[in-house]
């Protein structure tokens, strides 16, 4: 860890009615960084920071502050302050009053108080909006107040809820400049909370992402752009072709039915990998021999700085590209992606393994229900690991259709079938490759085919 | 097709006959004299007699003294009853607001009773003790509705800021709450001025308020008398709502 190290989380767990929000977080953070905690709606990044603000007691875990554990002091004994989403600015007080609230709690002199309230207000540009009530400002305003009310207490470490996401885009895009240049000027640490991946990349200098309670990746924002860990990532962090590939040896990777040349060592040999290109690292050739494979320009939209064109390859699969220079639907182009360009990462899985109980001849119970399955070589009650292969499940449009119930949890295209990650109603996910579409959220019914079930023995 | 403002007659109508009109009757009954000729006599009257007067007094110091013990008991409470991790259920509110639905009368009859039975003397302090049971859901529920309403992150702002629990309290918790404390202060200061069964049954009439002079006029047949005392009132309770009413918006909510 390093020595300047500020805040230190470690193995910080919390559930609420039983259900995990937070597992096993570690992380720290370094005196004046920008972190950034990055994740969809639910990941548990709010969580994280109200428990680091003190407002949430940690189930498990502790937090540090410049070596102390802080878990067990509340928030007013905290030298950290907030800028709440939806700012929290007193509706009964002025400006003035609102920014000056914890000096004089602390029992500052009057003329300090003034100076450092003044002072604030020149850094986030409010100058003359001292007697202002907080109700007559826009929304930008306000934010800027409740970040000079935060930082006027010159805490020793600045936490941040989402404090863009009540402003406009154009706002937005403004503010976080000034955030960026209010860190310069302060040097104050800060933690940010933020759902929005442009943000992150755009402010951070370490980004934390998070994913149902899990951190998925911690790096600077190049890092997790250009090297995403998983498929979570990739996906989440802007736009992407995640891929089924092949790493055929060293330097070696086969995916879209091509081999490539790639710069990733260490997979072994005829290995199962996920492949990650970024749409605008496809490039376009007119030299036969530059190129790698062929496509078909499928449909072209400006999206102002480029145009991003959705190919069939000539294996049949689509990807996405984007280009400053058009080609419109229809026409066919050669194609090829640099070595560097593309991200070799280890699948998290190649098929679904969930725990069983053999309950007699032909017949299995695992995911709380039974199953038609070969149980030679087994005895009733043996328990046993139970494998079924991504292609193995059914999906029903109906919940009441299948043995299982469940709901879309999250999903991927990968070029040519949609990887689903489907969470049944007892909260076990199963993992599906399919051709058909679905919605995050739908509600399906779920079957496995007979003959997709194999049972091996369970090593404990 | 029928024009859609149509539709609102009925109520127009039963507000003409059982609203306006009363309040005109009064206006015109105030401003009469008993063979129908008009005077402003029955209004000078009551600015020139020492007993409306002295009455009109004791009623407003009444009505303070409860409206004050209202809230000491009454703020406590709603912050109790408002508190999660206090009060997890609706029932305890209900139990609270309960009384509201039982005839004041009985209850201050009820009360009565029971002071004659431990053998209290009937006087102001059972008046005082009357007063408040009756009207003290009527402070409760509106403070109760404004700290459930209000955002919880102003007091976690606070706290995140340095403040103790007690000082969020009073620096904040008890700032915000005041349009409640307000509404509830309007529930409570005006009908305890024209109360009159709560007197007379709570001090055998030892201790009369203005609206026991009200009513006492009335059944006496002097209505012009009486009229110009309500009109008295009625212009009171305007001016004092209109004083609040910027205060009441964020208090809304009503009583059940």
């Amino acid at each position: 860890m390093a020595k300047d190290c500020i805040i230190d989380i470690r193995h910080l767990s919390k559930s609420f009615g039983g259900v995990k929000v937070l597992d096993d977080i570690n992380f720290y953070v370094r005196r004046g960084e920008f972190v950034t905690l990055l994740g969809p709606s639910g990941c548990g990044k709010t969580t994280l920071l109200r428990q680091i603000a003190g407002f949430i007691a940690p189930d498990e875990g502790c937090i540090m502050l410049e070596g102390n554990d802080i878990s067990g002091i509340p928030p007013y004994k905290r030298p950290l302050n907030t800028v709440f989403q939806r700012y929290a600015l007193f509706p009964h007080l002025d400006v003035f009053d609102n920014i000056a609230f914890g000096l004089k709690l602390s029992k500052l002199p009057q003329e300090e108080i003034e100076a450092r309230v003044k002072k604030m207000l020149k850094l986030v540009s409010m100058t003359d909006y001292e007697d202002r009530s907080v109700e007559s400002l826009s929304g930008g305003q306000q934010q800027r107040v409740a970040i000079a009310r935060a930082l006027v207490n010159y805490p020793k470490v600045l936490l941040l809820d989402e404090p863009l996401a009540a402003l406009d885009l154009k706002m937005r895009k403004d503010m976080q400049i000034e955030l960026k240049e209010i860190h310069r000027k302060m040097g104050t640490t800060f933690i940010y909370v933020t759902h929005d991946q442009e943000e992150a990349l755009t402010l951070s200098d370490t980004i934390v992402v998070l994913n149902e309670g899990r951190i998925q990746q911690i790096g600077t924002p190049i890092d997790i752009y250009n090297e995403p860990r998983n498929s979570f990532v990739a996906d989440f962090i802007g736009e992407s072709n995640i891929l089924d590939g092949q790493m055929i040896r060293d330097r070696r990777v086969a995916f879209i039915g091509h081999e490539f040349d790639c710069v990733d060592e260490g997979f072994g040999e005829d290995v199962p990998v996920d492949v990650v290109v970024r749409p605008e690292d496809i490039y376009f050739t007119a030299e036969p021999s530059r190129c790698q494979f062929r496509a078909k320009v499928n449909s072209c939209i400006f999206k102002g700085v480029h145009y991003e064109m959705w190919v069939d390859t000539d294996s049949g699969y689509e990807l996405m590209i984007q280009d400053y220079d058009p080609y419109p639907a229809g026409t066919g182009v050669m194609l090829y992606i640099d070595p560097d360009d593309i991200q070799v990462m280890h699948k998290e899985r190649t098929c679904n393994v969930f725990p069983g109980t053999v309950k007699g001849e032909g017949k299995v119970e695992f995911l709380g229900a039974e199953f038609e399955a070969a149980t030679d070589g087994f005895a009733e009650g043996d328990e046993v690991n139970v494998t079924v292969g991504f292609n193995g499940v059914d999906l029903l449009d109906h919940q009441d259709e299948g043995k299982l119930s469940g709901e879309v949890h999250f999903l991927l295209y990968k070029g040519n079938h949609y990887h689903l990650t489907v969470k049944t109603d007892d909260g076990d996910r199963i993992w599906v490759d399919t051709n058909d579409i679905w919605d995050k959220g739908d509600l399906v019914g779920i079957d496995l085919k007979p003959g997709a079930i194999k049972l091996s023995r369970r090593d404990d | 097709m029928i024009k859609r403002s149509y539709w609102s007659l009925p109520y127009v109508i039963f507000m003409m006959v059982f609203v306006v009109l009363p309040l005109v009757l009064i206006v015109m009954y105030a401003l009469q004299d008993g063979s129908g000729h008009f005077t402003l006599a029955n209004v000078t009257r009551f600015f020139t007699d020492s007993d409306s007067l002295s009455t009109f007094a004791l009623s407003i110091e009444v009505a303070i003294e409860n409206s004050l013990i209202c809230i000491l008991l009454g703020y406590p409470a709603a912050w109790i009853l408002a508190n999660r991790e206090l009060n997890r259920s609706a029932v305890t509110v209900m139990l609270f607001i309960m009384p509201m639905w039982i005839n004041a009368l009985m209850r201050t009859l009820a009360t009565a009773e029971l002071f004659n039975m431990l053998g209290f003397t009937l006087g102001k302090g059972t008046l005082l003790f009357g007063m408040v049971y009756d009207y003290i859901p009527f402070m409760i529920y509106p403070i109760y509705n404004t700290l459930t309403k209000m955002d919880k992150s102003y007091a976690e702002a606070a706290e995140d800021l340095g403040a103790t629990p007690w000082k969020v309290f009073w620096k904040v918790t008890v700032p915000l709450s005041m349009p409640g404390v307000m509404s509830g202060v309007l529930m409570v200061f005006m009908p305890t001025v024209s109360t009159f069964a709560i007197s007379e049954f709570l001090t055998n009439n030892k201790i009369k308020l203005f609206g026991t002079i009200i009513q006492e006029n009335i059944n006496s047949s002097m209505w012009n008398y009486g009229a110009a005392l309500a009109f008295i009132m009625l212009v009171i309770i305007g001016i004092t709502s209109l004083f609040n009413d910027s205060t009441q918006e964020s208090a809304e909510g009503g009583l059940i």
